[in-house]
């Protein structure tokens, strides 16, 4: 058996607020002009709304993303009710309704930023596992467990981690702690302390980050054991000694929101760093041709495949396909080409800029491509070989075990990255100066409102609030190891498929109507 | 090499502010006055700078076009005084179907002529209605052209009007007879026809009969709506006409190229009459989309039609009690027409709807040769959807006063948009000729069929319809 125990090796969660003074929360708390500044609702609240530093004669303005709404009426620390000069007042945030989409519902989005500060799953009651896209996963629940099948172990004691290399080819078996790992984001497209952060998160959560196709900035080279080097069609950076840093190399074929066009990185975003980085000429759009110039076959793929495995006798390969029709065949195809791992990015992922038409029309969701794949790899003989990985709208901690359930062996994780670093899914990253909160963005300025200390430590506090959910989950099935997930799509229902009656035993996803 | 099909687009800024998305409240009484921090000075977008200006000339209310909601006012200002709210005006146009989203989305390729692109994943219903119930697929290594953006022009968007005949036939010397009937093609699966509502001013009409003469395709008119002012757009005004009327308007049978009649019992037995007055006419016929259809089309193809053009709805569904949809309502006349053996010899043309670059693509794939634009045309012009002229109200922005000349531009910047996005779509999917597109349902994933290959499997029956 291969286990790894996990017992110590977990890092340590850390207090992170947001980088921004005001905080986003599903309720607002507001404080009129009867308060006295008693600071009885600083002592009563346990949650933290309130907070009289020694010497104020006021409260500061209430942490509004930690108030638990009217969920505390009735209980003896109420401050509303408490306050002797009825001074506050709690409602819902009228906000959210601004934020937000289908995909990444505002309590999601919220909810996330709570992981991302205290590394807990959030005392706010959120819909944080659930969107409103009424499809998919939206539409997928874990089925009620049996009582008596809990598994009374630890989170230590719970076996998250994920094999990449199941072929025993000789090649070494990169071991990683989470089921997932960090999806490519290249330098331009994104910060370059947000990918520096995210590859020393990467290093402390023992899992793996990827270049992305914008070259191999040398801020990368502390943590080259946890950064995939992708190899993409434009090339990107690509040389040898950045092939020869990587543990696994990634060919990146397609992408889930922009498959059968190549990668886009707009003219203003190309700084004077990311040109030379790229080799490129400043201000000048980058468009990465589709697909690999030198590949017509699957024989064409396997060449390349093994001029990586010459270059880097070390190295894994992983081959990232987006989702056709005739997804069962690329999957076999890149098996036998000898990849390790094959990815699979389906039509409702992330990117920097893709044109919406192909963000919403081209492509299979991902949803539909696993239980494919798995069924027509378990019918070749073959699945126990490769480490199958999903990605392309998996938002949160649920939509990864539901992809395991369906038969992925992993999954490839983008936007939650970003979300944890104060992402609001505005959804314009790629024009002018690009993100306006400092995410994706290589502005001289905008690119620099974040530390990578801070991207690194939010990051791992997701992560680390991801895991918790998992080891309850897998608990609750008698599961001990992730790894005893793949594939038990018996564990799951799916609310279309289920009487009027067996429905109202699972919670409904919020159907709200958003304005996007 | 021969010439390409190039869309000239030009920057075409509204006439008027458009209606945004977005309004901020702030709480002013707890502003600190002269703050050196202020956040509306630091707007990444400028947007406070903008809608200041606004404010000065009494333009609009302070709603916020160019604002992209990124919340750094709202999360940094040191007093907490901004909150941001959803135009109540934003969320009125339109209805149902055509969304605000798509209307603001339609304005911004009017204006500029570009593909809307954005960052992050998509962001919409994982599925819907219709053509919402389909993706397209991607061929993750046979390529039609093999550089990115690069040498799309070579992907081929033309399509023909003219009835094809089944086979060549040859004399007994094995020559082909002299006198083959004329191939008439557009360079691009797209009619336009004004909409059946709104304030259609003659400025308007010939704004959109200009933008068809641009983009060297037709537009269908009523004939009785020909003025002087359209002599100039012989050869791309196609007059809609009626069995009872069409002798009243001889002389512009004779100068357009194709006619459409709307369809009436025995309506074939006009067709002879027609070619009589111009040989070599084109020849549509204009049919309700209805239960009855298919076979109808069926019927007209063996009768000689040209060119079968079918209205559904403005909402894309079919007319009268059941209510399908576009989508299913092409699938079928297209495996009608298939399975009769005469689906080559005859054009297909669909209109109502078609709200969407992406609805043109998904309508080829279905069985349609190309479709007829409506409404995107007059957003295009910048119109709301607001229906105050269906109630005799006046127009907001005085729709029947525009510039000729902006408007045709403002539409041939819709269209142009609309052709790149076809040309992704089909670039992904490995197809290089809009024909060989037709009725390709193997490009295409429909929900029914993911649902069933996919999940039957393992959650056994559907209980609940995929609509």
């Amino acid at each position: 058996m291969n286990t790894i125990k996990t017992k110590n090796t977990l890092p340590e969660a850390v207090i992170t607020p947001s980088r921004f003074r005001n905080p986003i929360g599903k309720y607002i708390v507001k404080r009129n002009s009867r308060c006295t500044g008693c600071g009885l609702c600083a002592e009563l609240c346990p949650y933290g709304v309130h907070i009289k530093p020694e010497g104020y004669s006021k409260p500061l303005p209430p942490r509004l993303e930690r108030c638990i709404g009217t969920a505390c009426e009735g209980s003896d620390f109420c401050c509303v009710n408490r306050c002797p000069n009825q001074a506050l007042s709690v409602s819902l945030n009228p906000t959210l309704e601004t934020m937000g989409d289908y995909r990444w519902t505002p309590e999601m989005i919220i909810g996330h930023w709570h992981m991302a500060e205290t590394g807990e799953i959030p005392d706010v009651e959120l819909e944080y596992s659930l969107g409103s896209s009424g499809g998919g996963f939206d539409k997928m629940r874990f089925r009620i467990p049996n009582p008596a099948d809990y598994l009374d172990i630890s989170d230590e004691d719970i076996d998250t981690s994920l094999n990449l290399n199941r072929r025993g080819d000789g090649r070494p078996n990169k071991v990683l702690s989470l089921p997932c790992y960090g999806g490519g984001m290249s330098f331009g497209s994104t910060a370059l302390s947000v990918i520096v952060g995210r590859a020393r998160a990467a290093k402390r959560l023992n899992t793996m980050t990827c270049t992305g196709e914008g070259g191999y900035p040398p801020e990368f080279l502390p943590y080259a054991e946890h950064v995939i080097t992708q190899v993409a069609t434009g090339l990107f950076g690509v040389r040898e000694e950045t092939i020869q840093h990587a543990p696994v190399v990634e060919f990146k074929y397609a992408q889930g929101a922009k498959p059968g066009l190549g990668g886009h990185l707009l003219g203003d975003k190309v700084t004077p760093e990311v040109a030379a980085m790229r080799e490129t000429v400043v201000g000048s759009s980058l468009f990465s041709p589709f697909p690999f110039h030198s590949v017509y076959s699957v024989e064409d793929h396997k060449k390349h495949l093994d001029w990586i495995k010459e270059i880097n006798p070390r190295a894994l390969i992983s081959v990232k396909v987006s989702t056709p029709s005739d997804v069962d065949m690329v999957a076999v195809g890149s098996y036998y080409a000898g990849a390790h791992i094959i990815h699979f990015d389906g039509s409702y992922g992330g990117t920097g800029a893709a044109p919406d038409i192909a963000k919403k029309n081209i492509a299979m969701p991902i949803e539909y491509a696993i239980p494919r794949i798995q069924r027509f790899l378990k019918d070749e003989g073959i699945r126990d070989q490769v480490c199958l990985i999903a990605s392309g709208g998996m938002r949160n901690a649920m939509d990864v075990a539901k992809a395991i359930a369906l038969g992925a062996d992993g999954v490839v994780i983008g936007t939650a990255d970003l979300v944890a670093l104060d992402c609001i899914r505005c959804g314009k990253c790629e024009s002018g100066r690009g993100c306006a909160r400092g995410i994706a963005s290589t502005d001289t300025e905008l690119g620099h409102m974040i530390t990578e200390e801070y991207a690194e430590q939010r990051i791992v506090n997701m992560y680390l609030a991801w895991r918790k959910q998992w080891c309850q989950l897998l608990r609750q099935y008698g599961l001990g190891s992730m790894k005893e997930l793949v594939g038990r799509s018996d564990l799951l229902v799916n609310m279309d498929y289920l009487d009027e009656a067996e429905r109202a035993a699972y919670p409904e996803a919020p159907m709200n109507k958003l304005v996007i | 090499m021969p010439k390409k099909y190039h869309i000239e687009t030009k920057d075409s800024p509204p006439r008027f502010p458009a209606v945004g998305k977005f309004a901020t409240v702030e709480f002013r009484e707890d502003c600190a006055g002269s703050c050196r921090q202020c956040v509306k000075k630091k707007c990444v977008y400028n947007v406070f700078k903008d809608s200041y200006q606004h404010v000065i000339t009494m333009d609009e209310p302070e709603f916020l076009y160019i604002c992209q909601s990124c919340f750094r006012c709202v999360q940094e200002c040191t007093k907490g005084i901004f909150s941001r709210v959803i135009n109540p005006e934003y969320t009125l146009m339109g209805d149902e179907y055509w969304q605000p989203e798509i209307i603001n989305q339609t304005w911004f390729q009017a204006h500029t002529g570009r593909i809307p692109v954005s960052g992050a994943g998509y962001r919409g219903l994982f599925s819907g209605a219709g053509f919402d119930a389909m993706w397209t697929d991607m061929s993750e290594i046979v390529r039609p052209t093999r550089d990115g953006i690069h040498g799309r022009e070579y992907i081929g968007t033309s399509i023909e009007l003219s009835r094809k005949p089944m086979r060549l036939t040859f004399d007994e010397k094995g020559n082909l007879p002299e006198s083959l009937p004329e191939i008439v093609e557009i360079p691009l699966p797209v009619l336009l026809q004004p909409p059946a509502f709104g304030v259609l001013s003659e400025k308007e009409l010939l704004a959109m009969a200009g933008a068809a003469q641009k983009l060297h395709t037709m537009m269908l008119i009523d004939a009785g709506s020909y003025s002087s002012a359209f002599a100039g757009f012989d050869g791309t005004m196609v007059p809609r006409l009626e069995a009872n009327n069409y002798k009243k308007y001889i002389d512009i049978i004779c100068r357009s190229k194709m006619v459409e009649l709307a369809d009436s019992p025995g309506i074939e037995r006009e067709f002879a009459v027609l070619r009589g007055f111009k040989p070599g006419l084109l020849i549509g016929v204009g049919l309700p989309l209805d239960s009855t259809v298919a076979f109808r089309a069926f019927e007209l193809t063996g009768a000689g039609a040209d060119v079968l053009h079918f209205y559904a709805d403005d909402n894309g569904r079919e007319i009268g009690s059941s209510n399908r949809t576009l989508r299913d309502m092409i699938r079928e006349i297209h495996r009608k027409l298939v399975e009769a053996r005469m689906r080559p010899t005859v054009n297909l043309l669909f209109s109502g709807g078609i709200a969407m670059a992406e609805h043109m693509a998904k309508a080829i794939i279905c069985g349609a040769d190309g479709v007829v634009v409506d409404i995107p045309m007059l957003i295009a012009l910048e119109c709301r959807l607001c229906g105050r002229c269906k109630r005799g109200e006046s127009c907001p922005i005085v729709i029947g006063e525009i510039d000729v000349n902006w408007g045709s531009q403002r539409i041939v910047n819709l269209i142009g948009a609309w052709h790149n996005q076809l040309l992704e779509v089909m670039g992904a999917c490995g197809i290089r000729e809009v024909r060989r597109l037709r009725g390709e349902v193997g490009r295409a994933l429909f929900l029914e069929d993911l649902e069933r290959e996919s999940f039957a499997p393992i959650f056994g029956q559907r209980k609940v319809s995929c609509e």
